[in-house]
Order: C-alpha cells, then sequence, then structure tokens
C-alpha cells in the first residue's frame, strides 16, 4: 500500500490514491491534499463542497457523484469544474478524505 | 399461486423468465413479464448498423418467439412500483400484486439531458448510435459524407458498453479507408474519463490501438453544452472541440417508471447489493443488467452472468433460505477493432483486464487484449449465440464466475 507525506505524517492510500482511512484527516491535512491537486488556497466555496461530500459519505456511505452535488450541494456544475478542475466529483473527494465516488468507474 | 413479475423483456429480463419457466413448477407460479416494446433489439449489433456491416433485419425479432408458453405477457409502460404494497401500477391502468418481483428495465440514452445536443443538427450532424433510429440515420449520413472532423463523445459514466465507442472510431478507421478517404477524415475520440478506457491496463493497450490507427485521444473532457451555430462541443472547464459530424454517447438512465417509484440513484439505477442483486432494503426483489447501479459494466455479457447468480439466489429466497451465490462482477467484451480482427477481455470488480489466452489456459482460442482475427471471429458468432441460447436461458460454455486460469499478471 502506498503512502503520502503531508505535515510530517506518512498517511495510508488506497488503491485509487485516495486516503486509506478517513479519520487521518482533518481541515489542514485537507489544505495539504488540494495543494498537491494544484489548488493553492480552499475558499469557502471549496468548503461548501468538501462539507457536503463529507455529511452525504457519513449519511450514505458513497461520496457524491457529480450530478448529486450539482443538485444538492449548493454549488451548479459550471462553479464545480472552477474550484475543481476537470474532476470535480474525485478530486473533491481526495480532498474530502473519502474514497473514489462510486460513479467514476 | 404464488406470483413472480418480471419488469423489462431485454436481455436480462427474457434469459431470466425463460431460465425461472423451466424450474418453477406451473402449477405452483404464476410468471408474468412487462415490455411497453414488442419488439426485442440486438443492441451489440447496432454499432455494426452505421457501417454497412448489420442491417435493421440483423438486430430485430419478435420478442414472443423468445417467451416460454404459459408466461403471461403483458405490453404496457410501467407507471410505478408500490414496493411497499407488493405490487406494480401498469400505464394500461393495470395492477399487478407479487410475491417477488425481478426488475430488468435496463438503461437508455438521454440527450437531452445536456445543452443543445438535441439541437437543429440532431440526426443532421450529431447522432447516436445507441438506439436503432439513431444507428440508421448515422448510416444514411455516413453513405454521402466526403469527409471531415468526425468527433466520438462520451457524455459521462457509466454508459451502457463501455467498450462500444472505441469499437466505433476503430470500425471507423476501417470503414473509411476501404471508401479511400480515410486520409480525409480526422477522427477524435473524446472522454470524460482519464484514458481510453475505464481501468489502467487495458486503457493503456488501448490507447496505443488508437495511436497506431491515427485517432486522437482527448481525455478528461467534460461536456457541458454541444454549440449548433458552431459545431463544436464546449467543456465545463471551457474547452472546444469543433466537429463536422458528432457521434455523441449521451448520458445513460434507467428507467423514469424508477423515479416515480422513488427506487432509483440521480441517475434513476437501482442500489442494489453487487454480490447477492438484491434491491437494498427488500427481501423480495432482485434486480439484474443495466437497471442496477453496480460498479460492474452496464452489458449482456454482466446480464448473462448476473442471471446465473439470480437464478441460484432466487431459488434459495423462495425457499427461506439466504441467498448465497455471490456475483463477482464478471464481464467479457469482444471489441471489434476493424480489419476482420477483434481484442478480447474479461474482467471483474477486483481484477482489471489482463492479457493471456481465454477460455482455455494456454490454448484460447481467443487471446486476451490482443488483436487477432479469431477474437472477430468469437464476435460474429456471438450473434448467433445471442438468438439461439443466450437470451433462452441456456448455459454457455463460461463460467460465471471470473476465472484467473490462462491470465498473464
Amino acid at each position: 500500500m502506498s503512502t503520502v507525506e503531508v505535515l510530517g505524517k506518512q498517511l495510508e492510500l488506497d488503491a485509487d490514491g485516495n486516503l486509506a482511512n478517513p479519520e487521518d484527516w482533518n481541515e489542514e491535512i485537507a489544505k495539504e491534499l488540494a495543494k498537491q491537486e494544484g489548488i493553492d488556497e480552499l475558499t469557502e466555496r471549496h468548503w461548501m463542497v468538501i462539507n457536503f461530500m463529507r455529511k452525504e459519505y457519513q449519511e450514505k456511505g458513497d461520496a457524491p457523484s457529480i450530478r448529486k452535488l450539482t443538485k444538492q450541494s449548493g454549488v451548479d456544475t459550471k462553479e464545480l469544474y472552477q474550484l475543481f478542475p476537470k474532476g470535480p466529483a474525485k478530486k473533491a473527494a481526495r480532498i474530502a478524505g473519502l474514497p473514489k465516488p462510486k460513479g467514476c468507474i | 399461486m404464488k406470483k413472480l413479475v418480471i419488469l423489462g423483456a431485454g436481455t436480462a429480463g427474457t434469459m431470466m423468465l425463460n431460465k425461472l419457466s423451466n424450474v418453477l413448477e406451473k402449477d405452483e407460479w404464476q410468471i408474468t413479464i412487462v415490455d411497453q416494446y414488442e419488439t426485442h433489439y440486438y443492441q451489440p449489433g447496432f454499432l455494426f448498423i452505421p457501417f454497412n456491416i448489420y442491417n435493421k433485419k440483423d438486430v430485430i425479432k419478435p420478442k414472443r418467439d423468445f417467451f416460454p408458453t404459459g408466461t403471461e405477457v403483458i405490453i404496457s409502460e410501467i407507471d410505478k412500483i408500490e414496493p411497499g404494497k407488493n405490487r406494480v401500477l401498469l400505464k394500461n391502468n393495470k395492477v399487478l400484486s407479487y410475491d417477488y418481483l425481478i426488475i430488468a428495465t435496463g438503461s437508455k440514452v438521454k440527450p437531452e439531458e445536456t445543452e443543445g445536443m438535441k439541437g437543429e443538427l440532431w440526426y443532421k450532424n450529431i447522432f447516436d448510435f445507441y438506439t436503432i433510429e439513431g444507428a440508421l440515420a448515422l448510416q444514411s449520413f455516413f453513405k454521402h459524407w466526403e469527409g471531415g472532423k468526425l468527433v466520438l463523445n462520451i457524455t459521462e459514466m457509466p454508459i451502457k458498453c463501455p467498450v462500444a465507442p472505441l469499437e466505433f472510431v476503430f470500425l471507423a478507421d476501417w470503414f473509411f479507408t476501404e471508401q479511400g478517404i480515410r486520409d480525409k477524415v480526422d477522427i477524435h475520440f473524446v472522454t470524460p474519463l482519464p484514458g481510453a478506457f475505464t481501468k489502467p491496463r487495458a486503457a493503456s493497450i488501448l490507447g496505443d490501438f488508437l495511436d497506431k490507427k491515427n485517432i486522437n485521444l482527448t481525455t478528461e473532457f467534460n461536456i457541458a453544452k454541444v454549440d449548433n451555430d458552431n459545431k463544436k462541443i464546449v467543456s465545463w472547464d471551457e474547452r472546444e472541440i469543433p466537429f463536422d459530424v458528432l457521434v455523441t454517447i449521451p448520458t445513460n438512465m434507467g428507467d423514469e417508471a424508477i423515479e416515480r417509484s422513488g427506487m432509483g440513484d440521480e441517475l434513476n439505477f437501482i442500489p442494489t447489493d453487487k454480490h447477492t442483486l438484491m434491491a437494498k432494503g427488500y427481501d423480495n426483489i432482485f434486480v439484474i443488467g443495466d437497471a442496477t447501479d453496480l460498479p460492474s459494466s452496464k452489458a449482456g455479457s454482466v446480464a448473462h452472468f448476473e442471471a446465473d447468480i439470480l437464478f441460484e439466489n432466487f431459488l434459495d429466497v423462495i425457499e427461506g433460505r439466504d441467498p448465497k451465490a455471490k456475483f463477482d462482477g464478471h464481464a467479457n467484451c469482444f471489441i471489434e477493432s476493424g480489419f476482420g480482427k477483434g481484442i478480447l477481455i474479461d474482467f471483474n470488480y477486483d481484477t482489471e483486464p489482463l492479457p493471456g489466452k481465454f477460455p482455455l489456459p494456454g490454448v484460447g482460442p481467443f487471446s486476451l487484449l490482443e488483436e487477432t482475427k479469431m477474437n472477430h471471429y468469437g464476435k460474429v458468432m456471438f450473434r448467433w449465440m445471442y438468438w439461439n441460447s443466450l437470451i433462452k436461458g441456456q448455459e454457455l460454455p463460461i463460467e460465471s464466475n471470473m476465472s484467473m486460469a490462462g491470465k498473464r499478471l
């Protein structure tokens, strides 16, 4: 299993490169993971998406797809792509410390 | 009398009907199947229609040819399922009660989900090939086309038969070579995925085939809209790709009846236990084929392997036992690569497509992840198997669970 060093700690990753243990996650780690994805600063809008994802994951056991994000997170598709370029659902899940959404097969 | 209702008489529903009506006692069980259409389509054949390899007559047969005697057949649209009341409401105002329900309502393309896709160029310069209408319209278009930019775009995942878009561009390369205008046709494969396919090792090998065949590849392109005026597709991050003809794989969604029943996810696919194939939260409803939300391919081969598992689990459940058989996500796909050759892939939830021989280790006759003439014959032969054994629920000489034998790691 591969690991990533964040803030001096070695964190385990799953096969998709997302955190293997969601309990390793905290907001400081999210900021570092975002930098690795090329997002230098997490704005309030980023956090809205990340927090929505974490809440969905806790309730449903699966990270939401881009469609669900568009419908329910309060951020539309266009802005999602601005906030998390290329793959919003995949990137936001990684930054949120969650496994890749099941829809991304 | 106990009642089994099967919703959908496509590949999966018809297979289950045939398998179960062979074993359920006629004096104990009433089996009913519901579908809104009377024609059965051999959907893998649609791919060949634009290139004049198949025609409409090659891909259609009446559904009734595949219904065993004694089956109650209802041709009607489904209004909704009321799982709490164990009944199904039909659009023809009938109400069907059931003891057990098998949902096989499939998935379909929804071009209207993307802005501008069903605009003024629809079926003039923009086509799908996942419907008989789209495939035939594209066939007519190609008859007179003199070349230009051919763009194939996958809107979003999941889609039915994730290899079909690749087969389409491979066949287009062959077709336009035969027509003598390949040098005038720029073929461009545009996908939201990070590579040519969903699984990494196959993506890299299939990506090399695109290269060899001089087909351009653009990845991570998530289409936001079709610009009909300027003949361009535009992504959410504002990249633009011009086309003369756009072959689109629109968003795939489950049936609207699933949405009306409140049983689906945001794409109307039904949350399903990935091993037992029972609808999550219900102990008398099974789901099979494209209608599920399983992380497997939406394909006939998958439905076929699922049918073996569902059959065993159904017989357990009606006897009050726990369902024991476990579906492993097995898929087996012949990929037409043009010029009379094909590529074969075989994989499941946990094992991505690997090279090797299939089904007999070291012998074949088919080769995994390699381009051979024999693989192409496999695909050609398959249409006969489909009509004559597969949807009739007969056994095929392939195990329902994937085997590692013959595969190279």
